[in-house]
């Protein structure tokens, strides 16, 4: 049962209409904000609590949860509200499409997050390479200033709420929430290290939630609607709707507001057209962004799509960028490409992910080729599982990963290929001598 | 306290500590590269991983806070294999050039492989190379050495206070250089190379020249500058190859100014290594018997009062006494120690030292510092002051003397001159209320500022402000005096200052003795010393007086005795022979002692021991080796000398070129490669910037 339209959080998503003021007011936006933040800052956290929001950037951790870590009094320091628009992960591009054509959710919800969390300042980084987007959101922003909904006793509801956009310069590692502090502050975009966490000490110094577009964007219609209204989508613990991104080898690729929950093939065969030729010509699922491990077509028949049921496939929800592969696709070469990618994207900082991620790479490009012994596909999966969990950030899991799946799933087709390549080359040469140590 | 177990030991340590501290008070080592005590905590190299109980992923031990039960493994497989993984990580892009590598025996990358490494290398792949910068003369880079531990970048912005190094790129491709290349703009360069953790970083002068183990190791204390720095001699053979620092928490911690580090080449050349006479205006090679004869002869037709004695800026405490024995023996009273012509007053310890102690720098709260540039004086008591500025507590810095001067932390500029002193002595000024307001404020004032034709006025002012603005009390002494060199504050220990009746240097330079015996005296203009004077230099090189004298007789330097030094706080320390002095050169009290019996006027005392027992009847303070007694300001009297008669000519700072400040550092070449980098110091051009 798909959502109908009545339930759409995001009813201007694909821009149909415009992303102005006047238009977001026309689809219920900013109706009664000042009324909602009237009942309390305790009521909007434990409203959003009872929703069930769990973060959309990726890690989906929930969100009245991570709100309710902020100091409810100040100590003098003032409260930061940061949302990372800093949307890199390949195979996602919900909040792009939430900033350029429904900008004021966004900014209505920074509101009241920020009244949320005690802050009266907010942050929204949004990557470079999201020019166009950054200057919608910086004319809505305006407008909204315009119509006393941001600034001084902002909506009429007497809390001080000023906005900020600020843009990246294209590093994938500043949507890590402490790196992407950093690059706000103006420093280099290097995880910190936690504890202490950005509830604590977060942007210069003071307390901080870092929360994802989608996850803001939602609030407002959250608290006009309801808890129990967002929380009857989905699963327990999974619950609300959500944005998917679906690509690669469908028909009709696009982004689209679903249920929590929905099986993946529903949600493939009712919004994107099908898979290119046929659910049988399916070959694997990228289900969650690039950096969750690929699942295969027989695991994709009945998964359903949500943080859980995706987690006891060993793979995760992540930001509901789906990418389909089919028969035609080179899996491995399609893996060793994001290997590529982690490896450029890492920012250097930690030990493993620093040389691991250039020598996984080097690994699965000989892969691709079939150029490497079968042990080896041993020694890369120990190779990744030496990374995993052992760096600041989550940046290095995420790019080992997609190793795992594919070593988990398509080992056989990784000895085929190195077969394959001996029986036309005979035994495969190291790269270069071995060190004789 | 927090009780954690570590290991099944339970241990506790104070709340705020580390997990890593920790581990360490359980007896635990952890490996690590990236933590260094005295650095901030980067917790990056990933190395000290340990097994938190509960946690799902090993912890950065280096980082982690405790918390009051926490159960800590640090030999549990997890940790093991995490160790294993990160040493794999290091060493696949980590060249193996072990042999050729002047880190290899000291380096922790090796120790730490062999403890916590595999036996064999998985990687089959091309290894990363990077190309090597040039970041000064001091430095030798190999940077496809570097783990990236940052260890360099943190040293540079929180301890030497110049924010030059930085990495550039990310991931495989991060470098550590100074974004545009060039020469690191601090006197504490070389202490890049000691927590450099591998390779990477090393010293260019001693490259390739030996290794750790072919190296004797002598602890000795550093002269050349008046901090009295812990250094330890690494010699081989007859010659000296590095120094490196020892650590002092009360003094140096583990730092060590560039001009102490790299200044040893300075031992080997232009080295007094046999006594010379002159004869018929030119000086010929002589024996010891006949530089004996000549002095002799010249000495014992003087009376007593024709003869004077100058102490040099490197002088043991031993020489010193000797001498001034020897002097009182002939019976003269001109003795002098201040070749600066500083107007010290010698009849109260408190008068000339760094009363706050270099420690006690971290106390205060407040600070003013007068005609001095301790950056250039004393790089490492530098470092101490930046260490409270960047505390975080309010430091107020006031500043008085020449303007294009960067301390490396935020000082407020108050004038050029004795005016500003003035300002703030009549409490006009609003830093004399910033002062007066603080806990513990302290004042530095420089030698320079008392070297001067107003010296004692500027002194007794300083003092009176000192007295003024509360820095002396019962319990805290904010008075300081900074020296330059590690022999001076032992001569006026010694009171190697005029006798009853006796004539200072200048006086002594006026032509009023007839025969001068300069001990290592290089820190003034010898051609100021009129020609009928006849001149006995005593020292080490040869160096601007030596070509004046007319009998040289060499002497030892501060590597090639057992010496006694005391430094600007006051603190009594030795240094112990690393090499022997080259040629016939000998200790210099033995070459005192000696001439004395030569003459009939026997010195009393054969051996060190006597001596020492010599020196501690002169000074009980030489009882007293290696520690320090901080005394408050209980006694307010001041020096003598009217700050009223103050003039107006602004400070000048004694050391224009921090490179080649005394006589071993003139002679070194590659402190004369770094003045030509530097100009006149790494502080210049920054300054002028």
């Amino acid at each position: 049962m798909a959502l109908s339209d009545k339930d759409r959080i995001f009813t201007n998503l694909y821009g149909l209409q415009p992303w102005s003021l006047h238009a977001a007011r026309r689809r219920g936006a900013w109706d009664g904000t000042a009324a909602l933040i009237a009942r309390g800052r305790d009521w909007v956290v434990e409203e959003v609590k009872n929703s069930g929001l769990r973060g959309r950037g990726g890690a989906g951790f929930p969100t009245g949860l991570k709100w309710s870590f902020m100091p409810k009094q100040s100590d003098g320091r003032p409260h930061y509200l940061v949302v990372n628009a800093d949307e890199s992960e390949p195979g996602t591009c919900k909040d792009r499409d939430i900033i350029r054509h429904d900008p004021h959710l966004l900014i209505e919800g920074c509101l009241l997050a920020g009244f949320a969390m005690g802050a009266n300042t907010g942050y929204i980084y949004i990557r470079g390479e999201y020019y166009n987007e950054s200057v919608v959101l910086e004319a809505a922003i305006r407008e909204a200033y315009e119509a006393g909904l941001l600034g001084r006793n902002a909506a009429r509801s007497g809390w001080d709420f000023d906005l900020y956009v600020h843009r990246g310069a294209g590093a994938y590692i500043c949507g890590e929430e402490t790196a992407l502090i950093e690059s706000l502050e103006g420093k280099k975009g290097m995880p910190r290290l936690k504890p202490p966490f950005p509830a604590a000490v977060g942007l210069y110094g003071c307390p901080t939630t870092v929360n994802n577009v989608e996850t803001i964007a939602v609030v407002p219609t959250i608290l006009r609607r309801g808890a129990a209204w967002f929380a009857g989508f989905g699963r327990p613990k999974n619950s609300g709707t959500k944005i998917f991104c679906i690509q690669g080898h469908v028909n009709r690729p696009c982004n689209v507001e679903e249920e929590m929950s929905i099986p993946l093939r529903e949600l493939i065969e009712r919004h994107a057209g099908g898979v290119r030729g046929g659910w049988d010509n399916l070959l694997a699922v990228i289900p969650g962004g690039s950096s969750t491990p690929l699942i295969p077509k027989h695991v994709c028949d009945d998964v359903l799509m949500d943080f859980d049921a995706l987690r006891d496939v060993k793979s995760g929800l992540g930001t509901a960028g789906v990418i389909v592969m089919d028969r035609s696709t080179d899996v491995i070469k399609a893996i060793a490409r994001l290997s590529k990618f982690y490896k450029h994207e890492s920012c250097g900082q930690c030990t493993p992910c620093r040389e691991g991620m250039g020598w996984v790479w080097r690994v699965m490009e000989r892969m691709v080729e079939g150029r490497a012994e079968i042990e080896e596909i041993d020694v890369l999966e120990e190779v990744t599982r030496r990374i995993e969990g052992h760096t600041i950030c989550a940046l290095a899991d995420g790019g080992v990963w997609p190793v795992q799946g594919l070593i988990r799933h398509f080992r056989p087709l990784m000895e085929e290929r190195i077969a394959a390549y001996r029986a036309r080359h005979g035994s495969p040469q190291p790269a270069l001598p071995m060190a004789a140590e | 306290m927090a009780k954690v177990t570590v290991d099944g030991i339970e241990v506790e340590v104070p709340n705020g500590a580390t997990v890593l501290q920790a581990c360490e008070a359980a007896g635990k080592e952890i490996p690590r590269f990236c933590y260094h005590e005295r650095l901030s905590i980067a917790g990056n190299c990933r190395m000290c991983l340990v097994e938190l109980e509960k946690a799902p992923k090993p912890i950065a031990s280096c980082a982690y806070p405790v918390a009051d039960g926490m159960v800590i493994r640090t030999d549990s497989p997890m940790v093991r294999n995490a160790r294993r993984g990160v040493m794999e990580f290091l060493l696949i892009n980590h060249p193996l050039d072990c042999p050729i590598c002047d880190q290899g025996g000291e380096c922790d990358l090796q120790d730490q492989a062999y403890a916590y490494g595999m036996d064999r290398s998985r990687f089959r792949e091309a290894k990363r190379s990077v190309k090597d910068k040039y970041v000064g003369p001091l430095i030798k880079t190999i940077m496809t050495r570097c783990i990236h531990c940052t260890r360099c970048i943190r040293f540079s912005q929180e301890v030497a206070g110049v924010p030059e190094l930085g990495a550039t790129g990310r991931g495989e491709a991060m470098e550590v250089g100074t974004y545009v290349e060039q020469a690191l703009h601090t006197e504490l360069s070389g202490n890049l190379i000691d927590i450099c953790p591998v390779g990477a970083l090393t010293s260019r002068p001693y490259a390739y020249v030996s290794r750790p183990w072919e190296l004797r190791k002598t602890d000795s204390v550093d002269v050349l500058d008046a901090v009295g720095c812990n250094i330890r001699v690494d010699s081989r053979g007859p010659e000296v190859l590095r120094i490196l620092p020892r650590t002092n928490d009360e003094v140096n911690e583990e730092w060590l100014g560039d001009r102490s580090r790299f200044a040893i080449d300075g031992l080997k050349r232009r080295r007094l290594d046999r006594p010379w006479v002159r004869k018929d205006g030119r000086l010929a090679p002589a024996t010891w018997p006949e530089a004996f004869a000549a002095i002799a002869r010249r000495l014992t037709a003087l009376p007593g009062h024709r003869i004077g004695a100058v102490a040099g800026d490197l002088a043991d405490a031993e020489a010193i006494i000797a001498l001034k024995d020897l002097m009182a023996a002939l019976g003269s009273a001109n003795l002098d120690c201040r070749q600066d012509g500083a107007a010290l007053d010698a009849s109260r310890r408190d008068f000339y030292l760094f009363n706050t102690s270099i420690a006690g720098i971290e106390e205060a709260d407040a600070l003013l510092i007068v005609g001095s540039n301790p950056r250039v004086e004393a790089p490492v008591l530098n470092a101490r002051i930046r260490k409270r500025a960047i505390a975080g507590k309010p430091f107020p810095v006031g500043y008085i003397g020449p303007r294009v001067v960067n301390l490396t932390y935020p000082a407020d500029h108050l004038g050029e001159g004795p005016a500003a002193l003035r300002a703030l002595l009549g409490g006009a000024h609003p830093f004399a209320e910033t002062l007066r307001k603080a806990e513990r404020p302290m004042l530095i004032l420089g030698r320079g500022a008392v070297a001067r034709a107003d010296g004692a006025a500027v002194l007794a002012a300083a003092w009176r402000l000192a007295v003024e603005t509360g820095m002396l009390k019962p319990d805290w002494h904010g008075f300081n005096l900074l020296h330059l060199f590690g022999g001076q504050v032992g001569a006026l220990d010694l009171g190697f200052v005029p006798g009853e009746g006796g004539k200072d240097l200048a006086a002594m330079l006026a032509g009023d003795v007839d025969a001068l015996w300069l001990l290592g005296a290089d820190g003034f203009d010898p051609a100021r010393i009129p020609p009928s004077t006849f001149v006995i230099y005593q020292g080490h090189h040869g160096d601007r007086a030596a070509a004046r004298a007319d009998v040289i007789l060499p002497g030892a330097a501060y590597t090639e005795k057992d010496g006694t030094y005391v430094n600007t706080e006051g603190r009594v320390q030795r240094g112990y022979l690393a090499v022997h002095p080259p040629g016939e050169a000998r200790e210099d009290w033995r070459i005192i002692r000696a001439f004395s019996e030569g003459i009939g006027r026997r010195l009393p005392y054969d051996d060190l021991a006597g001596l020492r027992a010599r020196l501690v009847e002169a000074n009980p303070v030489f009882g007293t080796v290696g520690t320090l007694e901080r005394r408050g300001g209980a006694d307010l009297r001041g020096p003598a000398g009217d700050p009223a008669a103050m003039g107006e000519s602004p400070f000048v700072l004694p050391i224009a070129n921090y490179y080649q400040a005394d006589a071993i550092s003139r002679a070194s070449d590659t402190m004369a490669e770094c003045a030509r980098v530097y100009g006149s110091g790494a502080h210049a051009r920054l300054a002028a910037e």
